[in-house]
């Protein structure tokens, strides 16, 4: 597994795969793989957070971004076995908005597996989301790798039913990522009991990729870059050997390695946010192991912010964010420290100055 | 006639000193209470409250996005680097151009005269979630 790993990341290099991607859609390439009924990409779209202002008019910027996400990924050759879509479709959770949003995602040529976000959800609690896109938490198995989505934007019941006058101002609540008023996400006891039992039937080789829409792991309370019952999913997969968690949410490029669980966000379509250590009075854990994305240029609207191609290279996740008016980044398990790392960046003395946020 | 002009003038001084007394009594600048302190305080804390009320609404510019979308407690402005040379205007620039550059663009809105209430309440605001952090004019 090792050997081919290597060796398929030396191709990787002499192809210069993440050059051909910034350059879509003139060049393409076609990747050669060892094993190809082992080995495919995924792309992975996320946080478009469609916003209407009025009767059919919507916020140009955020429409703007998942139209080119989309027009992009079709454009991918290899083609891609499927997307996800990591959830907040919809600003505040109005058919509208979902459906302007499911409109400019039924255009992408191939199987699309949504994943719920806040946004999609509190205003109704994903009734219409659930007639777009079927299930709030689901599994399936694909060449060999068990997927697996939850809904991990679940709260206190007391919070969701019983405290906010109408549905809209529940959503508009949530919606706020700093509002002290929100509450903080979980996956939540009904979901963790399907998950053990649908876990049950999967062998401890098979590799495991979760997705989520946010991170299966504790980083700041304050702006929900956090899961309540983090530890308790964590424990559900710590037993198998090659688990990868990709979650939404934070809008920017974390990573982590906890146990044998390694963790990736993907960027948003719509726009980046800030790294908590940036509000200076944030008690937050940011893993040490992710190396920051540069600090957004808001001249550039799609600065910061964009899509992302996952080789699930035996199992492990090769995460290739494309980002619009950036270097590209890369980063992949390394099978050596037994942690994801950064192709360019990983080493502190090999980082830029636009990475360091204060 | 010597012994009257000398007593009217120690009568003179005696009154000038009084009053000199009296006036240096009420102008003594650093007499404030506690209940002055709490004031200014209050006074202060109810214009950051405005500003916080501004930065998460949808109303300040024209497509309802809102300043706390993008910068959440403010995050990520910096107001303790301002004055600075913003490369992308190619000039030194107060906090105050650059919000409204935001309500310009993302905001698609129309930018705040210096002294409108609102931009007063939006800079109390960004300095309050910045509180405690050195100031650091020009720095990048």
């Amino acid at each position: 597994m090792c050997d081919f790993h290597l060796s398929r990341r030396g191709f990787l290099k002499s192809a210069g795969t993440a050059a051909v991607i910034s350059t879509l859609p003139v060049s393409m390439v076609e990747l050669a793989f060892a094993d190809p009924e082992k080995n495919f990409t995924f792309a992975y779209i996320s946080d478009s957070h469609i916003q209407e202002m009025e009767g059919a008019k919507f916020v140009r910027n955020w429409d703007r971004g998942l139209i080119r996400a989309v027009a992009e990924t079709n454009l991918l050759n290899p083609k891609p076995d499927f997307v996800v879509f990591g959830g907040d479709l919809a600003q505040l959770g109005k058919k509208s908005e979902l459906d302007h949003g499911a409109e400019m995602l039924a255009k992408l040529n191939y199987d699309v597996h949504c994943v719920m976000g806040e946004h999609d959800y509190y205003l109704d609690l994903g009734k219409y989301w659930s007639e777009l896109y079927g299930a709030h938490y689901y599994s399936w198995d694909h060449k060999g790798v068990h997927f697996i989505t939850l809904n991990s934007v679940l709260t206190y019941d007391e919070w969701t039913h019983n405290r906010w006058p109408t549905e809209m101002q529940r959503m508009i609540e949530m919606a706020g990522l700093d509002n002290p008023n929100g509450s903080p996400f979980m996956v939540g006891e009904k979901q963790r009991a399907w998950l053990a039992k649908d876990l049950e039937k999967v062998k401890k080789n098979t590799p495991i990729v979760l997705f989520s829409h946010s991170p299966i792991q504790k980083i700041y309370k304050g702006w929900n870059f956090w899961t309540e019952d983090a530890e308790q999913v964590q424990e559900l997969l710590q037993p198998f050997d090659t688990v990868t968690v990709v979650y939404g949410h934070v809008h920017q490029i974390q990573y982590n390695q906890i146990g044998n669980i390694s963790f990736h966000a993907v960027m948003a379509t719509a726009w980046p946010w800030p790294y908590p250590e940036s509000y200076a009075h944030a008690e937050q854990h940011m893993p040490k192991l992710t190396v920051p994305m540069n600090r957004a240029d808001p001249f550039f609207e799609r600065d910061a912010t964009g899509w992302q191609l996952i080789d699930l290279n035996s199992g492990r996740v090769a995460m290739r964010y494309n980002l619009y008016n950036n270097t590209n980044r890369t980063v992949r398990y390394n099978p050596a420290t037994n942690q994801p790392e950064d192709d360019a960046y990983q080493q502190p003395e090999s980082r830029v100055a636009p990475q360091i946020h204060y | 006639m010597k012994k009257r002009v000398l007593t009217i003038s120690v009568g003179l001084a005696a009154v000038l000193c009084a009053l000199v007394f009296v006036n240096l009594r009420v102008s003594r600048a650093d007499e404030f209470t506690k209940e002055d302190l709490d004031r200014w305080n209050a006074e202060y804390m109810s214009v950051v409250k405005q500003g916080r009320e501004l930065w998460t609404s949808g109303t300040l510019g024209t497509n309802g996005v809102a300043c706390a979308q993008c910068h959440p407690n403010g995050a990520n402005t910096h107001p303790e680097t301002y004055p600075k040379f913003q490369q992308q205007l190619g000039r030194v620039v107060p906090l105050r151009d650059m919000i409204n550059w935001c309500l310009q663009n993302p905001l698609e809105g129309k930018v705040l005269e210096a002294n409108d209430p609102r931009m007063v309440a939006i800079e109390a605001y960004l300095a309050y979630e910045r509180r405690g952090v050195a100031i650091d004019p020009g720095k990048h």
